[in-house]
């Protein structure tokens, strides 16, 4: 071979070493698609007329390869399919859970009518039984116009819903060089961009918990409040109170950035709402119970109460039983998810919540047996939904251990409370709501400051900082901090908030029926109606120092 | 003819009802009332807060019968309604001026 031959002969197997080199990770990489939608190709599912002939009843032919939608029947199933899937379940799955545990919360107010009615007289059954039934429609009715917006009108994103993107305005102020979010702007009647699918499994969710905080007033201020000051209040506070904390805490306001902002833990931490849902009701119940004073006999002019029983302790424990199972839905649900960031601690949220409740009750009932001598139903029953509200803001960030120990406490913190608030706050609660709900919703916000203990983890991050949720006793101090200031916004801004309201409500309304009308019982005055009019109703059977009782107080 | 009102304890009312018929008193009204006699009312907690049940749930039941069975009632009425405890009851006779059977028209003794 001449040189020039050779060197042609080289530069051809260079070049074709060149070109092979270049090409080869291309075609490897195009061989190695081209071979995966191949391989997608070449699998088939069971023939249908196979299954229409036999029928399957041991699942052997479902859900296979048939059941992965084509998007071009002229392609065939391609890698993109299959992904698109598998993204597609994911938040299927997430629909599904948070829409049914939704459900689940909604049935509550069946739980909380049943419980308020048992614990007032006969007489004011029909106007308590109605209070209940209507936060549900004025509530929700409130909520759709604006305090869904407000609320969560800035939340997006949120992952396991598949983005809800048009959430995407939050309103903020900048103070010491950080973003306070204040409150929502988009979602207004669920309007324009946010007519969307992912926004309508939130607003559900969202709302059956606004409505269980309005639900929450009408027992503290049972067999005195006038229907319509009830629906203006309710109104209020499912178009603008609620919401206002509820955008603090969930829906990315300042409350939620503490930790982004200043470095306490990860701000304010609230699984499911032991603040946002259970103390600002308990909070607002107080507030109007203050304002309406106590009922008439409540209490004697030295001060001392007396006791003025229910009418009905079934209804009380069956109403705390539809509670309890309704609590499976407000915790586990509040991961907005199955699938996902952490979802699968739904077992260990709804374990948690479950126990509780059992020693929530426990403890009431040795409270109550120890100290009077014999256990009392409803005390057992406020035991039981006591320590449910507690565990609602820790259930996802706490062990068992934890949760029976806030639990324990939350049983024998709502009888404690019970007896401070008839005996030294004079304020008249006829169902223990202020103690169930807002002492308890307190200590629920605390504990998380103190026993969450870090091993949950929810994709990695909570409220925007990393790592997982830890209190006091698992080493970190500044989620009590944030938990602090979260519990000082309840106090000091949404019961004042509340307490102003409805201040105005009562000049402009009038919150309280008159003497003769709560004599009479709220039945056929308020509602035109007794609840049970083929049923004789009782005097009080028990003695009142009627000469030494209180009347109501001056209003109307 | 004489009306015995008579206010047992409610649990005693069976009894009561058997020894009434043993002496040939078969018809009778009853009423749920509440009451007190010389008996305490009865104390329990409610929430912590002590409250006593001073109307105490008793039975009132009524009896028209002639003249002469009233001392027989009485007897029958008071062996079974008996504990030997304060709050028994009492019976209490009243003059019947007429009776009337609804169903015929009767009137007087044979009403009854």
């Amino acid at each position: 071979m001449t040189i020039r031959r050779f060197s042609a002969v080289l530069l051809a197997i260079l070049g074709f070493a060149g070109l092979l080199s270049v090409a080869a990770p291309v075609c490897v990489k195009s061989a190695h698609a081209a071979a995966i939608d191949a391989d997608l190709k070449s699998l088939s599912g069971p023939k249908t007329d196979e299954i229409a002939a036999k029928g399957d009843p041991g699942a052997e032919k479902y859900g296979t390869v048939n059941d992965v939608p084509v998007s071009d029947s002229k392609a065939g199933l391609t890698l993109s399919d299959v992904v698109n899937q598998v993204g597609q379940n994911k938040v299927a799955i997430n629909f599904v859970w948070t829409l049914v545990t939704g459900f689940l919360v909604m049935f509550m107010q069946a739980g909380f009518a049943l419980v308020e009615t048992g614990l007032i007289r006969a007489k004011n059954a029909n106007h308590t039984m109605m209070m209940n039934f209507m936060v549900y429609g004025l509530g929700l009715f409130a909520y759709w116009v604006t305090g869904f917006a407000i609320q969560m009108g800035g939340s997006a994103p949120i992952a396991n819903l598949g983005g809800v993107y048009p959430l995407n305005n939050e309103f903020a102020v900048n103070l010491f060089g950080k973003p306070w979010g204040l409150f929502g702007t988009k979602g207004f009647f669920l309007s324009g961009t946010t007519y969307d699918v992912g926004v309508m499994v939130l607003f559900l969710f969202q709302m059956v918990f606004m409505d269980t905080a309005t639900t929450i007033v009408t027992g503290g201020c049972a067999e005195r409040w006038k229907y319509s000051a009830f629906a203006v209040s309710t109104i209020f506070l499912g178009a603008l109170t609620y919401p206002l904390f509820g955008n603090w805490a969930w829906g990315c306001g300042w409350l939620s950035q503490l930790g982004v902002n200043f470095g306490l833990g990860h701000g304010y931490c609230d699984f499911a709402g032991s603040g946002v849902v259970h103390a600002v009701g308990g909070l607002t119940a107080m507030a109007v119970a203050m304002q309406l004073g106590p009922r008439i006999g409540k209490y004697n002019r030295d001060g001392s109460p007396n006791a003025i029983p229910g009418h009905d302790l079934a209804f009380v424990l069956l109403g705390c039983f539809i509670l309890a199972f309704g609590w499976f839905g407000f915790n586990p649900g509040s991961t907005l998810g199955a699938s996902g960031n952490g979802c699968l601690r739904i077992g260990s949220i709804a374990v948690n919540t479950m126990l509780a409740g059992c020693t929530g009750s426990f403890a009431s009932l040795l409270y109550m047996w120890i100290r009077y001598g014999k256990p009392d139903a409803s005390m057992a029953g406020n035991g039981l939904l006591a320590g449910l509200v507690a565990i609602t803001a820790p259930s996802g960030f706490v062990n068992t251990l934890g949760a029976a120990i806030i639990g324990w406490v939350a049983g024998i913190l709502v009888c404690l409370s019970v007896e401070f608030l008839d005996r030294v706050g004079r304020i008249d609660d006829p169902v223990g709501a202020i103690s169930v709900h807002g002492t308890n919703g307190l200590w629920g916000v605390l504990s998380v400051g103190l026993f969450a203990d870090g091993r949950s983890n929810y994709g990695g991050s909570w409220n925007g900082v990393p790592g997982n949720v830890t209190g006091l006793f698992y080493g970190d101090a500044g989620q009590l901090v944030a938990q602090l200031i979260g519990i000082g916004t309840l106090v000091g801004v949404i019961f004042t908030l509340s307490f102003v309201f409805n201040w105005i409500v009562d000049v402009v309304v009038g919150q309280r029926v008159s003497a003769k009308v709560e004599l009479a019982g709220l039945d056929i005055p308020e509602m035109g109606a007794l609840c049970y009019p083929d049923f004789q109703l009782k005097a009080a059977a028990h003695v009142v120092n009627v000469g030494n009782s209180v009347g109501a107080k001056a209003a109307n | 003819m004489k009306l015995m009102s008579c206010v047992i304890r409610p649990e005693k009312l069976d009894a009561v009802t058997i020894a009434l018929s043993k002496v040939g008193v078969v018809g009778m009204t009853i009423t749920d009332v509440r009451g007190f006699g010389r008996q305490k009312g009865q104390t329990e907690h409610y929430r912590g807060e002590e409250y006593t049940i001073r109307f105490l749930p008793k039975v009132r039941l009524e009896i028209v019968v002639q003249d002469d069975q009233v001392a027989t009632a009485t007897k029958a009425i008071t062996q079974a309604a008996r504990t030997g405890n304060i709050g028994d009851g009492k019976i209490f006779v009243l003059d019947v001026k007429d009776a009337v059977r609804i169903r015929t028209g009767e009137q007087g003794t044979v009403a009854l």
